[in-house]
């Protein structure tokens, strides 16, 4: 049975750590992720769970500890955002190479500068290439039920890569809502227990960790690596399967909101779906043939379901809320319209940045895309293909 | 015990040839009398920061070492030891690992990764009280990448990055005094050893440094005969002018009480210890002779304040 | 569980790499010929040898191996002649082989 609850998504992922009870937290603080390791100590104190909690000097070192831990035999979590996460990041790629799956809890916040504690996509999109898995969600709801597929989906012996579940910061991590938490026992029991083929502290043979790889293996190596992250799509969806099979919330890469007969479409991240599916109710009430895709699961990126999920739209809006400064778009945008390029008939496209360290996005904002959109489907002429939006301008 | 050099080499080798450091190099020493200091029947795990060490004793696929190893980066050895000493503790406490089985934390790092990038992370896992030992073989400089300078550097010492000319005899800046900085962290052992005699000194306080409880350090100057400029054969001289002339003191810090370990019965000019190696080669010309004397005016003053700690 | 290393070469697929290329056996460097470096070869005389040991600890490659308190023959597969044993020696029982 679950239990209906109202809790932030930092204390929903703070649950979830509690009712999976991780062998080893290594923590830092920082806003806005600090909650999480602060119930966590709690839970420690109280003895709800029998969890090594050590208290770092750095990111660097949480995410060290982190390695340090998992290799040892260990199920090894944390938490960061925005420059903790990039101080973490030569190290993100260290543990995905090492095929370490550690789970990684990102309260998603701009970074500096100017220095900014608000959400935006900056600190998560900046790792998209780091090997780490990354789950988004869009409430606190959908940020538990991550956390608990979360390691599952690390921990697969076809995958064996870490994750990072995402959360948007201050929005979703300290805002409260109702939620539905699923008991003890119950997500013990769809967690499971970790158990390593080899770690460092097993009796019977010894594990060496982290070779130098000269050029003969290097290309091997990073082979393995790409195709462990092509599994991960697979056993994503099939965790999701059991998920719903277990809990009855369904999950895939992405949500498609009104997408059956989408004529408009947005593909957006996190809260800002919840605000723009608003403003998709509002145009369907007028005629106005508008849809939405929330990506959930950006790493592995989903091109072809994506693709697929757009073919018959005319005009496609991607939502970016992080700067690349690439001069020519954002990450969500490049990998979706790489995604299409090889369609028969693809849609015109469009990026759109916005919401950066916590700009608003009401539901205005989202009708004025849709607005937008239509202009395009009629004149067939997309105009500026990578804009702003949102910035006071002269 | 007793140290015994006869039944010390008739354990079996923990820190294997066929690894790819220099021919001469002193980090071999080090880490085969470091594995002889674990008692036979103990495990170890050993985390080492990125360095000649690490690119060399672990090549895929090839490891040097008998027991349990992992790199990860260069700064980050004793966090990532951290991890290690968290998951011997709960894989205990929740019967995944066996209650009985002994398992050692050895962090190893050069100087780079310990006195200079390692800085941190080093004081953040001191601080922190995990129950590992951390060997540092300091051979002064950057050596993997090519002998650049590093806070473990003496002054005067020519590196790549401060090469000695016309303008410059070589590193302005006297070497960071690491061990008492470690010191300073109230850990329960600490020591400074090299290599020379038949390694009694380095083995007991390896293994007095292993088998006290907390995190201990170990700082062993371990010379490099291509970043140093001597014939490799030379190490053990080079190692025994380094204490002979207390450029390098050999001492130990239990619970806060120093003990002075070796003694020279005459305190050498440094100039024994400079004079053998091209680095110094600059000091020996006309006009430099102050460099000399500087250098020994320093090691009187560091020498000085150790006896006066070892009272 | 992977591979052995030395299955591990330069001609397997990406394939059959060991996850994460890590290495589940002890001691897999001996596989490596580092004997192969050398320019001068230290030699043995095994006369004025008064098995002392004071070689052995100072041998960088492990490469003058003790059996029952005894050194014996270098392991010439991994020494690389760095020459540190011949002045370890107090008896001037190791010296450098005259070469052609």
């Amino acid at each position: 049975m679950s239990i209906r609850e109202r809790l932030s998504g930092n204390e929903a992922i703070a649950t979830a750590m509690r009712q999976i009870n991780p062998d080893v937290f290594a923590m830092f603080p920082i806003t806005p992720s600090t909650e999480i390791p602060q119930y966590f100590a709690q839970y420690v104190a109280d003895g709800k769970v029998d969890t090594e909690f050590i208290c770092v000097e750095s990111e660097h070192s949480s995410l060290s500890a982190c390695m340090g831990a998992e290799a040892a035999g260990c199920r090894a979590v944390t938490a960061t955002s925005s420059a903790g996460l990039a101080f973490m990041n030569e190290v993100l790629y260290v543990a995905a190479s090492s095929r370490l799956p550690i789970v990684l809890a990102v309260s998603c916040r701009a970074l500096t500068g100017p220095i900014n504690i608000n959400h935006d996509y900056s600190d998560s999109m900046a790792e998209r290439d780091s090997g780490f898995i990354q789950l988004y969600g869009e409430n606190n709801q959908e940020v538990y039920d991550n956390y608990l597929m979360a390691h599952r989906i690390a921990e697969h012996p076809d995958v064996r890569l870490p994750l990072m579940v995402c959360e948007d910061g201050f929005i979703t991590s300290h805002a409260i809502e109702n939620i539905e938490l699923e008991e003890d026992e119950a997500v013990k029991k769809f967690v499971g227990e970790y158990h390593p083929e080899n770690y460092l502290l097993k009796e019977e043979n010894p594990l060496a960790v982290g070779p130098y790889g000269i050029s003969a293996y290097y290309m091997e190596a990073r082979v393995a690596q790409a195709h462990a992250m092509m599994n991960a799509k697979k056993v994503i969806l099939d965790v999701a399967a059991d998920f719903e099979k277990t809990f009855g919330r369904k999950y895939g890469f992405f949500e498609e909101y009104k997408m059956e007969d989408a004529e408009l479409a947005m593909v957006i991240m996190g809260s800002s779906a919840g605000t723009a599916k608003a403003a998709v109710d509002e145009l369907r009430k007028n005629g106005i043939k508008a849809g939405l895709i929330k990506v959930r699961v950006f790493r592995p990126f989903p091109g072809e379901e994506l693709a697929k999920a757009l073919e018959n739209c005319k005009a496609v809006a991607v939502m970016d809320k992080s700067e690349g400064f690439s001069a020519c778009g954002g990450p969500l945008y490049a990998e979706t319209a790489g995604a299409c390029f090889n369609m028969k008939n693809r849609p015109l496209m469009v990026d759109i940045v916005f919401g950066l360290g916590g700009r608003d996005f009401t539901v205005e904002s989202a009708k004025s895309v849709y607005k937008r959109l239509a202009e395009i489907a009629e004149t067939g002429e997309t105009g500026d293909i990578y804009t702003h939006m949102g910035q006071r301008e002269r | 015990m007793a140290y015994n050099l006869k039944e010390e080499m008739n354990k079996q080798e923990r820190f294997n040839p066929g690894h790819r450091l220099c021919a001469g190099c002193g980090a071999g020493i080090v880490c085969r009398a470091m594995m002889r200091a674990v008692d036979e029947n103990d495990k170890a795990v050993i985390c080492n920061a990125t360095g000649c060490l690490e690119v060399s004793s672990f090549q895929y696929p090839f490891t040097a070492w008998n027991d349990s190893y992992i790199h990860t980066a260069f700064e980050n050895a004793s966090s990532t030891a951290s991890g290690v000493c968290a998951a011997i503790d709960v894989m205990k406490r929740k019967g995944k690992i066996k209650e009985d089985t002994e398992y050692k934390v050895l962090v190893i790092g050069g100087d780079g990764g310990t006195y200079d990038i390692g800085f941190q992370s080093l004081s953040g896992a001191l601080e922190r009280g995990h129950n590992f030992t951390y060997f540092c073989y300091d051979n002064n400089a950057y050596m993997n990448t090519g002998t650049q300078r590093s806070s473990a550097t003496p002054r005067f010492a020519a590196a790549t990055t401060t090469p000695s000319g016309t303008e410059s005899v070589g590193k302005k800046q006297d070497q960071k005094d690491l061990t008492q900085i470690v010191v300073a962290h109230g850990v329960h052992y600490a020591a400074q050893t090299t290599l020379f005699g038949n390694m009694k000194d380095f083995h007991e306080k390896a293994h007095r440094a292993i088998y006290t409880d907390g995190p201990t350090f170990v700082n062993v100057l371990t010379p490099c005969p291509r970043g140093w400029g001597y014939p490799a054969e030379d190490l053990i001289s080079i190692c025994k002018a380094a204490i002979d002339t207390c450029v390098w003191p050999l001492y130990e810090v239990v619970d806060g009480e120093y003990r002075l370990t070796y003694e020279p019965k005459k305190k050498l000019p440094v100039e024994e210890f400079m004079s053998k190696q091209n680095r110094f080669a600059h000091c020996f010309k006309k006009g430099n002779e102050w460099t000399i004397e500087a250098a020994q005016r320093y090691v009187d003053k560091k020498w000085e304040d150790l006896l006066s700690r070892c009272k | 569980m992977g591979l052995k290393a030395s299955e591990i070469n330069e001609h397997i697929a990406w394939q059959d790499l060991t996850t994460g290329c890590e290495i589940y056996e002890p001691g897999t460097s001996r596989l490596t010929r580092t004997g192969e470096w050398r320019s001068r070869t230290p030699e043995w005389i095994k006369e004025k040898c008064k098995q002392c040991l004071l070689c052995a600890p100072f041998c960088p490659d492990a490469s003058i191996p003790v059996t029952d308190g005894k050194r014996d023959e270098f392991d010439y597969d991994h020494c690389k002649g760095c020459g540190i044993c011949i002045k370890a020696c107090p008896f001037q029982a190791i010296r450098w082989k005259e070469e052609n």
